[in-house]
């Protein structure tokens, strides 16, 4: 296991998704000092780290929503920074996003949801999008859901609809920000199951940002510990689950106390319970 | 000039600046926008439609108070018969312009608004950018069009039954005579005054709708934000759209 802040596997050429050096900041509070992470082609890359960190921040770099202040973002080889309107929107093509509320639109029905990306880029007649859509929506369990309205759906459904419109254009990438927040354990074990079947079935590159320590090193490849700003920690799960690191260890057994603080810095705990109102 | 004052000046130069700037935008994308019919008729719908109810009872009731008043004052000088003018001059030119885009702006500016908005705080228009789509292609644009559309045909409907309504209570309760009424109305009504009205209903379309859309693609994604802008997108347009009836009014003299 690489323990150092420039963690990423080496003789990565089949990278898809290369950061490197990259120095972000909202302002003025460093979000990112110097952060390196490579996604590996056909490869299960998990981004992980406390709440707070900038992994939904990473994945808005990725996807060129938002530029790093220095440093390289590469995606299939370009510098995101660089991209034009035009050609940012082919890059994103290629690639999908599942949002952690699903981010469905909520003024049409689950097919429409799903067949949205396909209308837009694809001059495809009506019978083909038709079957397609319903061959995402089998894929994920809900054929049967195709016209119930987005408020009609539970979290985990949603999620699982979400991923369906991620795939339907057959991305080259997926990217999932906490896909397991917030899922009961049989939608989890779904999800995670999904996961797993769309990177292996599809030979899809995946991205996944999630804090579920146990959930993402069960299928995960390869893994990152984001801890303040930089990589903390980057191996194998199994790699990770052996490293001595305090802030590994840390992260890895939930522990209140270590290098990465529960508590936001605060006055005197005492002496502020004392203190007299003004 | 404190420094209180000196600070809200530069915020409103800002926002001015911000919203021109989006406006451009908006235009640009506007083109696009309207190779897809379908949005822009489903945003007529949404936002034109579903006002009709309250336009037209604004208007009858607007008209019904013009019948009263006007053939009280214009009694005093012993001219009932120019109530039709009075009423339809009234109507064309101001009442229905500025009261339908006061009213579209309750109704369907606040709508927009608070959907876009929500749209914003559900990451559903970050989705759209992550799937090449362009929201102000896909969202912004069609309701833009659609409230520029809807403005003008809702002021149409607004003065017609406004003109029933003064008709009804000046010629049906207060006896003026029918056939002077219309006649009246008919023959004093110039193009111009037409024209004046037309122009108005789609400057006020334009700004209301703008505000509208883009108080909500800008609105905090949050439930105070979203809430806060609905609010800006009430006292902005009303205040446009009664200094835009001004400065209209005084370019039609």
């Amino acid at each position: 296991m690489t323990d150092s802040q420039t963690a990423s596997p080496q003789g990565a050429s089949d990278a898809v998704i290369d950061v490197r050096d990259v120095h972000y900041a909202i302002d003025g509070r460093p979000i990112f000092s110097g952060l390196d992470i490579v996604a590996r082609r056909g490869l299960i890359t998990a981004v992980m780290g406390p709440s707070g960190t900038g992994k939904t921040t990473l994945l808005r770099l990725i996807t060129g929503q938002i530029y790093a202040d220095s440093g390289l973002v590469s995606v299939f080889g370009h510098d995101v920074g660089t991209l034009n309107g035009p050609q940012l929107y082919a890059m994103r093509q290629r690639m999908g996003v599942l949002f952690q509320n699903g981010a469905l639109l909520t003024d049409v029905d689950v097919f429409e949801n799903v067949a949205f990306p396909v209308r837009e880029h694809t001059d495809l007649p009506e019978p083909l999008i038709r079957r397609l859509v319903l061959t995402k929506l089998e894929a994920v369990g809900l054929r049967g859901a195709a016209r119930l309205m987005p408020a009609e759906l539970s979290g985990g459904m949603a999620r699982r609809v979400a991923l369906a419109r991620a795939i339907v254009m057959d991305p080259e990438v997926l990217i999932y920000d906490e896909p397991f927040v917030g899922l009961d354990p049989i939608s989890l074990g779904v999800i995670l199951r999904l996961v797993k079947q769309m990177n292996d079935a599809l030979k899809i590159t995946s991205v996944v940002v999630s804090h579920d320590v146990q959930e993402i090193s069960s299928i995960a490849d390869y893994s990152y510990l984001l801890s303040e700003g930089r990589i903390a920690a980057a191996g194998t799960p199994a790699e990770l689950a052996r490293s001595d690191s305090p802030t590994v260890r840390q992260f890895m057994t939930g522990s209140a106390e270590g290098p990465v603080r529960f508590h936001y810095p605060a006055a005197d705990y005492a002496a502020e319970l004392l203190e007299s109102p003004q | 000039m404190s420094a209180a004052s000196k600070a809200g000046v530069t915020e409103l130069v800002r926002k001015t600046g911000l919203t021109g700037l989006f406006f451009v935008r908006l235009l640009g994308a506007c083109i696009p926008a309207l190779a897809r019919p379908k949005l822009i008729i489903a945003q007529v719908y949404n936002a034109g439609a579903r006002s009709l109810i309250i336009i037209m009872l604004s208007g009858l009731f607007t008209g019904m108070v013009l019948g009263l008043q006007g053939y009280d004052l214009l009694n005093r000088f012993g001219a009932t018969e120019a109530l039709g003018t009075a009423a339809a001059m009234a109507l064309l030119k101001e009442l229905g312009p500025v009261l339908t885009a006061l009213l579209f702006a309750g109704r369907a500016g606040t709508a927009l608004t608070s959907e876009i908005g929500l749209m914003r705080a559900t990451d559903q228009l970050t989705a759209m950018e992550v799937m090449a789509v362009d929201p102000m292609r896909y969202v912004a644009a069609p309701r833009f069009l659609g409230g520029l559309i809807a403005v003008p045909l809702l002021t149409a409907v607004f003065n017609a039954i406004g003109l029933y309504g003064a008709q009804l209570i000046g010629v049906q309760l207060l006896g003026v005579d029918h056939g002077t009424f219309w006649s009246q109305t008919q023959s004093a009504v110039a193009l111009k005054d037409v024209t004046e009205g037309v122009v108005k209903s789609v400057v006020f379309g334009a700004v209301v709708s703008l505000i509208a859309v883009n108080e909500g693609y800008h609105a905090e994604p949050t439930a105070e934000g979203v809430g806060l802008a609905t609010t800006r997108t009430v006292v902005a347009s009303s205040v446009m759209t009664l200094l835009l009836d001004y400065i209209l009014t005084a370019a039609f003299m």
